[in-house]
């Protein structure tokens, strides 16, 4: 039997190059988000690139009721499943710091909607007693920085969302992994300043699946972001506080 | 929608354009940019000029709308969105048995742009150009608003967008009539013609589906006109598709003495010879054997940091014999060509007003971006519109104006058409205004 992918946030780039490498190994996919009809597009895609089925359920991180469908799909896999978490948002900094409300909405976005799914979810993975969850975390969240630090906030919580249940799944089988991406061109990063080493979907997507087949616990995309922030972490908070980085 | 406002370049990296790109990842945010901020489209970026550039208004980067959308077995009809590489196509379709039936020199062109150039192949003689396999297509207008035009709805506007440089709109999506692709491999018969006139026989008596011609553009004298012949078929039936494995890349802009006339000459004259005498016959995966410069990503950077002009022309069967001889004692005689240069019979296929294939003989050849070559060029050019023959205007970056009313006896009707479909011609390029595409008026 193949593997099934429950995708969340599946319009985003770095979603479709994972549907797209998991569809070549004729992958059930289950796409998510709040778009359906393009994602519908993206379903007849995936299926020509070799995809077993492929089904559409609308989810929007701002409407909790969205849960359900989800936890009905899942349930009527026979066995094991994959969740993969990419839904996410990135308003700038700046907009933030004007309207302090949007904070609600970055936490929403970026936290609480992916973890109570998750938690949701977490039961019926331990009853099967196998399957991964890819969660997409942020280098953003190794460090609060002057550039984006309520997105950093919300993305660190996130991290230590999926570490715990990291520690509380691997008791019955199911593994979890932390995915921190650095600069992926996608269109959250499309034409912003500053912006280097910008690495391609792709690229994510093979990282995360080879992370999964390993079983690996917390990876940096592309591999050198883990020396770049084991440095950013090591500056010690006196100089990092004066740092515009 | 946010724009990417970091210069571009075409692939032969000599003009560029800094007006932004947009770059939407789903249908409806396409829709909703055109809408707020209309300007043209671009694909792979595989244009060597400035058709893909847009120095005014901000360009629609299509490459992250990709998705196939549907297949037919029954009859080979292919539905995808604009920004599908055909690469992609091929990849995904070969093991079903279809392949796009027109593929050009890289498989990294995209759908839109295969349909804009109304783009040609080794097979061109046999199968006409890429507009000709097109069914239908979605073209949206200045207001974001979709039409579908084919040979039945809006015909003169369908066949406008097939080679019209993406005047007419942005093309969202098609439908084409993929071929039947017998084999993932194909036999590739190899063998050295020694001079022009040899080579002109060779391809009027051809009957190989697949032919392209290497040509020694350094060579003088009695070799004039000499090179490689490749001829192709399909193998037998259920050899499996084979994709290409990862290309290497060019890491860094390649220094100018690579390209200097001694050096271009000693590697011309080896990989003539590379080719036994008697000729050989080799199998081929498909994928390599169309595409042979995509197993090398960013190849152009080993033109060096100033770029390329890629001189490509069609010449009509009763010129083409004494004005190829007078360009290529010119171009032997220059020592500015670099190794890349292509010689290809051409038949009469076409698909619209401005589509570049006409019947004859088709030439290519890269020249490394200095002023002696660009001189050169221009020359080459005055030389094809007096044969009556055309320059490809995917490759062109040093045409005028006064050449194109020469070359394409349709450009009036063409003009016609994207002024009612586009009037205030929010679709133009730096292309289009260079050569004056829209008109004068």
């Amino acid at each position: 039997m193949t593997e099934t992918w429950i995708i969340i946030g599946a319009s985003s780039a770095m979603a479709r190059a994972l549907a797209r490498a998991s569809a070549k190994r004729s992958a059930t996919l289950v796409l998510c988000g709040r778009d359906t009809e393009d994602l519908e597009r993206d379903a007849a895609d995936l299926r020509l690139r070799g995809a077993m089925t492929v089904d559409v359920i609308a989810y929007d991180t701002r409407k909790p009721d969205a849960d359900a469908a989800i936890v009905r799909r899942a349930e009527a896999i026979g066995g094991a499943f994959n969740v993969a978490v990419f839904a996410g948002s990135m308003p700038p900094q700046e907009a933030v710091e004007a309207d302090p409300d949007l904070l609600a909405g970055v936490v929403q976005d970026n936290f609480t909607a992916a973890g109570t799914l998750l938690l949701r979810l977490a039961p019926m993975m331990e009853a099967r007693g196998a399957g991964a969850i890819v969660g997409v975390a942020s280098v953003a969240g190794d460090r609060g920085r002057l550039g984006n630090y309520a997105y950093g906030a919300a993305k660190a919580g996130f991290a230590t969302l999926l570490s715990g249940l990291r520690n509380r799944l691997g008791r019955s089988g199911v593994h979890v992994v932390t995915v921190k991406p650095g600069f992926v061109d996608t269109a959250m990063t499309w034409g912003l300043d500053g912006m280097f080493l910008v690495a391609p979907p792709e690229k994510v997507a093979d990282d995360i699946l080879t992370a999964v087949r390993r079983k690996r616990n917390v990876i940096y995309t592309p591999w050198f972001w883990a020396g770049i922030m084991g440095i950013i972490r090591t500056v010690p908070e006196p100089i990092f506080k004066k740092l515009k980085i | 929608m946010s724009l990417n406002s970091a210069p571009y370049t075409g692939w032969g990296r000599v003009l560029s354009a800094d007006a932004g790109r947009a770059r939407p990842e789903k249908t409806a945010a396409l829709q909703r940019h055109l809408a707020e901020t209309p300007g043209p489209a671009l694909g792979g970026l595989r244009s060597y000029g400035d058709a893909a550039l847009s120095g005014l208004r901000a360009a629609v980067d299509m490459t992250r709308l990709d998705r196939m959308l549907a297949f037919d077995p029954q009859t080979g009809v292919l539905e995808a969105e604009a920004g599908v590489r055909l690469s992609d196509i091929l990849e995904h379709m070969a093991p079903r048995g279809w392949m796009p039936a027109v593929m050009p020199g890289t498989g990294r062109v995209t759908l839109g742009g295969a349909i804009a150039a109304d783009v040609h192949g080794k097979n061109h003689h046999q199968m006409g150009s890429f507009g000709q396999h097109v069914e239908s297509i979605r073209l949206l207008d200045a207001e974001g608003q979709a039409r579908d035009l084919s040979e039945t709805e809006g015909p003169d506007l369908f066949r406008a967008t097939m080679g019209g440089m993406g005047l007419t709109g942005v093309i969202e999506s098609a439908h084409i009539r993929l071929a039947p692709c017998p084999s993932g491999t194909v036999e590739v018969q190899e063998r050295r013609i020694p001079d022009l006139d040899s080579y002109l026989e060779a391809f009027a008596a051809s009957k190989a589906p697949f032919q392209v011609g290497w040509i020694d553009a350094t060579a003088t004298g009695t070799a004039l006109g000499r090179g490689i012949l490749e001829e192709a078929s399909f193998s037998s039936p259920g050899a499996p598709f084979v994709p290409p494995s990862r290309a290497s890349t060019v890491p860094i802009d390649a220094p100018g003495f690579l390209l200097a006339g001694p050096v271009v000459r000693a590697f011309n004259n080896r990989y003539y010879r590379r080719v036994p005498a008697a000729g050989r016959t080799r199998t081929r995966p498909l994928a390599a054997f169309l595409f042979p410069l995509d197993s090398i990503s960013g190849w152009n950077r080993l033109y060096g940091k100033r770029g390329f002009h890629q001189f490509q022309c069609v010449l009509p069967p009763d010129a083409a014999p004494t004005t190829l001889r007078t360009m290529l004692t010119e171009i032997g005689s220059s020592g500015l060509a670099a190794p890349l240069a292509v010689l290809k019979r051409m038949g009469p296929g076409h698909a619209g007003p401005l589509s570049f294939p006409m019947e004859g003989y088709t030439l290519a050849v890269d020249f490394p971006n200095k002023p002696a070559a660009e001189a050169l060029v221009a020359r080459l050019i005055d030389q094809t519109a007096e044969a009556g023959g055309r320059i490809y205007l995917a490759k062109d970056s040093l045409a005028q104006a006064r050449h194109i009313e020469i070359m394409y006896p349709e450009l009036d009707s063409f003009r016609d058409i994207i002024r009612r479909a586009d009037p205030d011609g929010v679709f133009e390029t730096d292309l289009a205004r260079r050569l004056a595409l829209r008109g004068t008026a």
